[in-house]
């Protein structure tokens, strides 16, 4: 894996439910220590992209990479060979997901919420494991909230403890999904500053989002996906100040 | 929420005082309560049919108290409760752990084993209990000799097993497969009550199906779980005296039938047995009481308490703003 090894590639994948198509051969590609920000109207196809990263949806044409290892399936040949569980398991540990419904584990504190993982999948010690999820806690400003169940935080303090579990992995690839979508106008801020303090410690992070303002300030590249395909993609000033696609033009003046 | 962008390391803005804006007020509600006249009149009259029945019932011939105060604690009744009560524990015992694995399987990406777990629900949930208890009995009349060898083709031994398993284990398999059924059927609806989003979440930080299972998904569902099974471990009580079916009648029905048979007194040792069940039964309620409460203890916690933001991005000698809590749950 040398340095040209792009963290995410991805090589006309489509993907269909059924009889509707909500990927159409799209082929993008995200650098080490890049922030790409996806953005486009419901329905998109961006967050099934964003799952197929990581697996968590099969895709069925074209071929997905992540630092340069193939997604889900093993290449003999031209033969390709699904991954048995464990091998996926393997591939998506290194890779951190956070999703617009937190999806903490209801009966865990905080704490224990970013300890699972290292100590079930990694097999941490449970020192070590609380020592780094204590850290992991101050660092998303959640210090006094580790004992905390998730129903006695609020949606941020909720997404930033999802932020912190995700970390504790240790990923070389963050995904959000639409991570503030689901919460309080005044909430979102506080999201968006932890994600903003992880991008400028060179995570490379995709970012599924509505939040314009951070697209523009931390993305370093942003695409506009509609109806299954990539419409625009390029730097985020030039596509939300200088969109040259007539649906990208519409979209932008009724979110902007 | 631009000037908290622009500063960067600042979370929730700090409370705004309320107390100084003056508020006024108007005055506390005081009305006439709405009164319930048919309700007390109805309390009245039932209370009086009641004690019109007990006393009739104290007096009539028929229910011979006599007779239910001489076998009430006799060894053989006390001994035939503690039976009752030895295969509901057991049968429930078994029945859950079975159930739980059963559950567990359906739910599995597996489709063997979605598929037996099917069957077996099918055969054991559509049949009644009883036809299931007598087919146990006759079990050693089905099943005489165990053939070693290759089926259908070669046989190298025949192992005449003329075996006679205890009947009280006979009753404790028939109801423990029985109810292993039912509780498949709550522990699923339990397992499916868990978000499928924390399932997910566990798909993507690389744990596996089991462990997504036991450290999940199981825990949660078990405030789903617990109250149908306090009713299972109710109906189980009642259904013991089905045993009788095999036929073992060592337990609290059966003995006292098998006592009234020899005094002729049918009805007073029915009211005997009676007696021991709703005995039972009410410790038991008293005890789902209990459990339920301990599990809505759980979700009290849903009650959001918010706790004092940490302000500044690194936390430094902030932690002790918070209610000091241990690491562990």
């Amino acid at each position: 894996m040398t340095e040209q090894t792009p963290m995410v590639e991805a090589v006309m994948v489509s993907k269909s439910f059924g009889s509707n198509e909500v990927l159409k051969s799209i082929s993008l590609r995200v650098d080490r220590g890049q922030v790409m920000c996806v953005i486009g109207p419901s329905g998109s196809g961006k967050s099934t992209f964003l799952r197929c990263i990581n697996h968590l949806e099969r895709i069925d044409a074209g071929r997905l990479y992540v630092d340069g290892e193939l997604m889900g399936y093993r290449q003999r040949g031209d033969r390709l060979y699904e991954l048995k569980p464990s091998e996926a398991s393997r591939q998506r540990r290194d890779i951190g997901m956070v999703f617009q419904h937190f999806n903490l584990f209801g009966h865990m504190t905080a704490l224990e919420n970013v300890m699972e993982a290292p100590i079930r999948v990694k097999g941490a010690s449970r020192k070590d494991a609380e020592a780094r999820g204590r850290d992991l806690l101050a660092r998303v400003g959640l210090a006094a909230q580790s004992g905390h169940y998730p129903a006695q935080l609020s949606g941020g303090q909720q997404q930033r403890v999802a932020i912190a579990r995700a970390l504790a992995m240790d990923p070389k690839l963050m995904l959000f999904d639409e991570p503030t979508s689901a919460l309080d106008p005044e909430l979102v801020g506080e999201v968006l500053d932890v994600m903003r303090e992880l991008a400028q410690t060179g995570m490379t992070m995709v970012v599924v989002t509505h939040e314009m303002g951070f697209a523009r300030e931390v993305g370093d590249a942003l695409v506009f996906m509609d109806g299954g395909v990539v419409v625009e993609a390029g730097d985020p000033h030039e596509v939300l100040g200088n969109p040259q696609h007539q649906r990208t033009k519409a979209f932008l003046s009724k979110v902007l | 929420m631009a000037d908290a962008q622009s500063t960067g390391g600042g979370r929730t803005p700090p409370p705004v005082d309320t107390s100084a804006i003056p508020i006024e007020r108007a005055d506390v509600i005081k009305a006439v309560r709405l009164r319930h006249p048919w309700r007390n009149t109805f309390a009245v009259v039932l209370i009086l049919l009641v004690l019109l029945f007990i006393l009739d019932a104290a007096q009539r011939q028929a229910f011979q108290w006599d007779i239910v105060g001489k076998y009430l604690f006799d060894t053989r009744v006390t001994q035939a409760a503690f039976i009752t009560l030895a295969l509901t524990v057991l049968s429930m015992l078994f029945g859950i752990i079975l159930g739980l694995i059963l559950a567990v399987m359906r739910l599995s990406p597996n489709p063997v084993l979605k598929w037996i777990a099917w069957a077996f629900l099918w055969v054991f949930r559509g049949t009644p209990v009883y036809v299931q208890l007598v087919f146990w009995g006759l079990v050693t009349l089905i099943y005489k000799t165990l053939i070693i060898g290759i089926p259908f083709v070669h046989t190298w031994a025949v192992i005449d097993i003329s075996w006679a398993p205890p009947l009280f284990l006979l009753a404790v398999i028939g109801l423990s497969l029985n109810e292993s059924a039912y509780m498949a059927e709550i522990v699923r609806a339990g397992l499916l009550s868990v978000d499928p989003g924390q399932e997910e979440a566990c798909t993507a930080l690389g744990m596996s199906w089991g462990q997504t299972m036991r450290r999940v998904v199981i825990p949660q569902a078990m405030r789903v779980i617990i109250p149908p099974t306090g009713n299972e471990v109710i109906s189980m009580l009642k259904t013991t005296s089905l045993v009788v079916a095999i036929p073992y009648t060592m337990d609290l029905f059966g003995r006292t039938r098998d006592i009234s048979a020899t005094i002729f007194a049918p009805i007073p040792l029915l009211i005997v047995a009676s007696i021991w069940y709703l005995f039972f039964t009410s410790v038991l309620m008293v005890g789902q009481y209990f459990v339920e409460k301990r599990f809505a203890r759980g979700s009290d916690r849903s009650r959001p308490v918010l706790g004092p933001t940490v302000v500044g991005s690194g936390g430094e000698g902030v932690a002790g703003v918070g209610i000091d809590v241990g690491g562990k749950g």
